[in-house]
């Protein structure tokens, strides 16, 4: 792990896909700087030439300048390239639910947005999260986990802690519990708006380890500018490590461990059902491969 | 036109009638002019106190903080809840208090029915109300610093459901209905006045550019401003009512659930608040645009490049500037089928600002350029203009979007369009029909010392935005410094701030300018720059019912330098 080096430009780009966004944003300014220059020699070169000065008239009509309409069409046609050939492709590449990895191949994660913190929930080695709901939502269970649900056992809850394994692609399933947030994790090139009322899936994939942040792009209320969140690139065997040294105590044992369900919940999102045989976290989310994904 | 009768009619108005419920449209102009003003130095005002938070975070701000109320600043030092307040009425108030009344009010007003040789607009009356419906919004934003929760604090655009949950938003939401009220009043009235007004000869395509802009202008206030004045309505019933149009079911607010009857959107608003707030970018660009290309062709002394081009593109601006809306909420999760239509239009609504920039630009060629401060300013704009449109575009494409949205990349965008952009427009009118309104110059000293140290000084504050931007500072944050990617460039925060101050010193000429000239200034004839519209054939100033006799248009509007004439004007007015 290395230091990470900010600076006056663009962030280090640790993603898998950021080197498209960074690739558009240098064309289009580079193509922003030529025509700006150009203009400008015009208009410096027009307004030095045709100055009021003795002796020189203005001219009441001038020969048509056929540049203009050459520049304009040239100007909408490589707006259409940089549509066609850039945006629409990284836009979908990022976003569209298609072209998301396999669930199987992806780490998941539910990323849950409040004032002013990030709340991290990671299924745990069985890949099912557990069932939420905003009626258990309390200091101890920021997101509502109900311990009665079998899926829910080995389920993992960070405060602004997000850690991911290197080469990996990562599905975050954004949702919040009060304000409109974003998610934005400036070495990774990504920023969603987190909406309550509605999950948005994201996907990213690291390629480099290492020590970043997170923060929130989008006006959320008074503690807006310390929603800072710390992101952790690990390596697949420090990912393992990690989730182990923090994977949840055994609650309690209750009479009825989620066989019935005796408390009205109101899921927020339904897990799907649990297989037959859930132990504990014996290994990781995703992990293991082809099993969970055909539950969802 | 029954301009004699009305001539008579205002000798015998007291007081109050002439000056302060004024149904003349002249006065209603200049009074949408001064209050205009005044809110953009308050606005400003408030924005200086933000870039004390922003150079020196949680130090506090020297001289004057002691004097702030304790729910403001604890010893000088900012709250955050305060420096949101400020943030989200400065938007407020520079757009719907400053920009707009002075750009459509104040130039808008004072113009049209001079520039289509009316004696005042086809409802006096209305105008009037729509002035004091404007004047109670503005109060009533003011006064929402005063209250007991203070001011609106979820930004200008007000997202739900902060702005439900957040405290201050219910006097913004009534100031918001009444400043909606008054532009609908007002856009009623210019579009029948610019339809039914116009004095003989005076066809379409012989109005002036501005009237031009004017009328579109008009058009997208009538057509944009209703959904927000429904979704305004909508927001304070959620907030006074317990209804839910915004509020979706299961929030959990600081722990507890929160007691509301669920089932809305938050992102209902926000398509409701851009369906106005994208036509609003070019209620405030329009106005200007029409200025500069007025006093381009009057101190280029030449007619317009390319008036038809002009009037073509102004009008397809406002046909398009209404899909383009959701550009703004490219990150809410929308479908990539409706980025990408929403991403066409906004890349084909630059091509006609391109088309507009460009004949601006091609009427210096050939001219006779006279660098009057009017003319400076108006000069300034173009390339700043240009600024501002070029930088819309990696944010108008959604993937550049994705990293840029919502940081300083954005605020500097939009400021170049909007500040150096419209405000430089505005100055240069101020200073262009000032003789008209007043029968006076403003010293020609003082304005290019105004122009020559507001011109590097506003770029100082908004070039080092881009940069932020790019590295990834959001915007709205209390302390950038917060977050390691803020830490390195927060010299420019610095920087811009210093730019900031000595801004506000370089008004200072303009404001002695203002209210001096009124008693020093040169006095001038109806037409001290030679120009060729209307509103140079009535005397300045100009009378009740504004001509002394009826004027008629012979010819087109910027009809400078025409071949074998004498004089290198030829006004519209004369047949001769």
């Amino acid at each position: 792990m290395e230091e990470i080096k900010y600076g006056w430009w663009l962030p280090p780009d640790i993603s898998t896909h950021g080197w498209e966004i960074d690739r558009l944003i240098y064309i289009i300014h580079g193509v922003m700087l030529v025509l700006f220059v150009g203009w400008i020699f015009f208009y410096i070169d027009a307004l030095i030439r045709f100055r009021a000065r003795p002796g020189h008239k203005a001219q009441y009509k001038i020969d048509h300048f056929k540049l203009p309409k050459i520049a304009e069409v040239g100007v909408a046609l490589f707006e259409a390239v940089l549509l066609i050939a850039f945006s629409f492709p990284v836009f979908y590449k990022v976003r569209n639910a298609e072209a998301m990895p396999a669930r199987g191949e992806a780490l998941e994660v539910r990323v849950i947005a409040e004032q002013f913190a990030w709340n991290f929930h990671y299924p745990g080695g069985d890949s099912l999260f557990g069932k939420t709901a905003p009626e258990l939502v309390s200091a101890v269970n920021p997101v509502g986990l109900d311990v009665n649900d079998p899926a829910g056992k080995d389920d993992l809850v960070m405060i602004n802690q997000f850690h991911i394994p290197v080469n990996k692609p990562v599905i975050a399933h954004l949702s919040s519990k009060d304000v409109i947030h974003s998610f934005f994790i400036p070495v990774m090139r990504v920023k969603q708006d987190v909406i309550p009322g509605m999950v948005v899936p994201t996907w990213f994939q690291a390629k480099q380890t290492g020590n970043f942040e997170i923060s929130c792009a989008q006006l959320c209320g008074l503690g807006h500018y310390r929603m800072r969140g710390f992101f952790t690139v690990d390596s697949e065997e420090d990912f393992k490590k990690w989730f182990d040294e923090n994977k949840p105590v055994p609650p309690a044992p209750e009479p009825a461990a989620g066989e019935t369900e005796t408390q009205p919940v109101v899921a927020v999102a339904q897990a799907a059902p649990a297989p037959a045989a859930v132990t504990t976290t014996e290994g990781l989310p995703g992990v293991d491969p082809g099993e969970p994904a055909s539950a969802h | 036109m029954p301009t004699k009768t009305r001539s008579h009619e205002a000798h015998d108005l007291p007081f109050w009638r002439k000056y302060i419920f004024s149904t003349d449209h002249k006065v209603i102009g200049i009074q949408y002019a001064i209050t205009g003003l005044l809110f953009l130095l308050f606005g400003f005002g408030l924005i200086m106190l933000i870039r004390w938070q922003l150079a020196y975070p949680a130090k506090p701000l020297p001289w004057i903080g002691h004097l702030f109320h304790q729910k403001t600043m604890i010893g000088g030092i900012m709250l955050p809840e305060f420096y949101n307040q400020l943030g989200a009425m400065h938007g407020t108030i520079m757009v719907f208090l400053g920009v707009v009344p002075l750009a459509v009010g104040g130039f808008g007003n004072f113009l049209v029915p001079l520039q289509i040789g009316a004696p005042d607009m086809a409802f006096p009356k209305l105008n009037m109300i729509s002035y004091w419906v404007y004047f109670i919004g503005g109060v009533v934003m003011f006064a929402s610093f005063f209250l007991p929760d203070g001011a609106a604090q979820s930004g200008w655009t007000s997202y739900a459901p902060l702005s439900i949950i957040t405290t201050g938003q219910t006097a913004w939401l009534l100031g918001m209905v009444f400043l909606i009220t008054s532009s609908l009043l007002g856009a009623v009235n210019f579009l029948t006045t610019i339809i039914q007004l116009r004095t003989e000869g005076l066809t379409f395509f012989r109005l002036p550019f501005f009237v031009w802009a004017q009328f579109v202008t008009s058009f997208l206030l009538l057509l944009a401003f209703p959904p927000l004045e429904a979704a305004a309505v909508f927001q304070l019933m959620d907030r006074l009512a317990d209804t839910s149009f915004f509020m979706p079911s299961g929030l959990v607010v600081s722990g507890k659930v929160l007691e509301v009857s669920g089932g809305g959107n938050p992102i209902l608003w926000q398509h409701l608040f851009w369906f106005l707030a994208h036509p609003e970018v070019y209620v405030l660009v329009l106005p200007a645009m029409g200025i500069v290309a007025e006093i381009i062709a009057c101190n280029t002394r030449k007619p317009l490049y390319g008036y038809n081009s002009l009037v073509g593109s102004v009008l397809f601006i406002g046909f398009m500037s209404f899909i383009v809306w959701a550009h703004h909420m490219f990150l809410t999760n929308m479908g990539t089928k409706m980025s990408a239509f929403f991403q066409i239009t906004t890349m084909i609504i630059s091509i006609p600002s391109i088309i507009i920039l460009t004949m601006l630009i091609l009427s210096l060629w050939g001219g006779s350029i006279r660098f009057t401060v009017p003319m400076l300013f108006a000069a300034a704009f173009l390339p700043m203009f240009g600024i501002g449109g070029l930088t819309g575009l990696p944010l108008g494409l959604a993937a550049s979007d994705i990293h840029l949205h919502d940081t300083y990349y954005v605020i500097g965008h939009f400021h170049y369009v909007v500040a150096p952009g419209t405000l430089f427009a505005l100055f240069a009118g101020v200073y262009h029909w000032y003789p008209k309104a007043t029968g006076r110059k403003l010293s020609e000293f003082l304005g290019k010392v105004h122009f020559w140290l507001s011109f590097p000084l506003i770029n100082g504050i908004f070039m080092p935005m881009f940069l932020q931007g790019l590295a990834g500072v959001s915007r709205r944050l209390y302390d950038p410094n917060q977050f390691l990617h803020g830490q390195p460039i927060q010299p420019l925060n610095v920087f811009i701030s210093y730019c900031a101050w000595g801004l506000a010193l370089a008004q200072i000429p303009f404001i002695i300018n203002f209210f001096g000239s009124l008693i020093w200034g040169k006095k001038v004839d109806a037409n001290p720059w030679h120009a060729t519209t209307l509103e140079w054939a009535a005397p300045s100033p100009p009378p009740h019912g504004n001509f002394l006799e009826p004027v008629t248009a012979y010819r087109d509007p910027y009809e400078y330098s025409v071949p074998g004439r004498e004089k290198d004007f030829w006004p519209q007015h004369l047949e001769d």
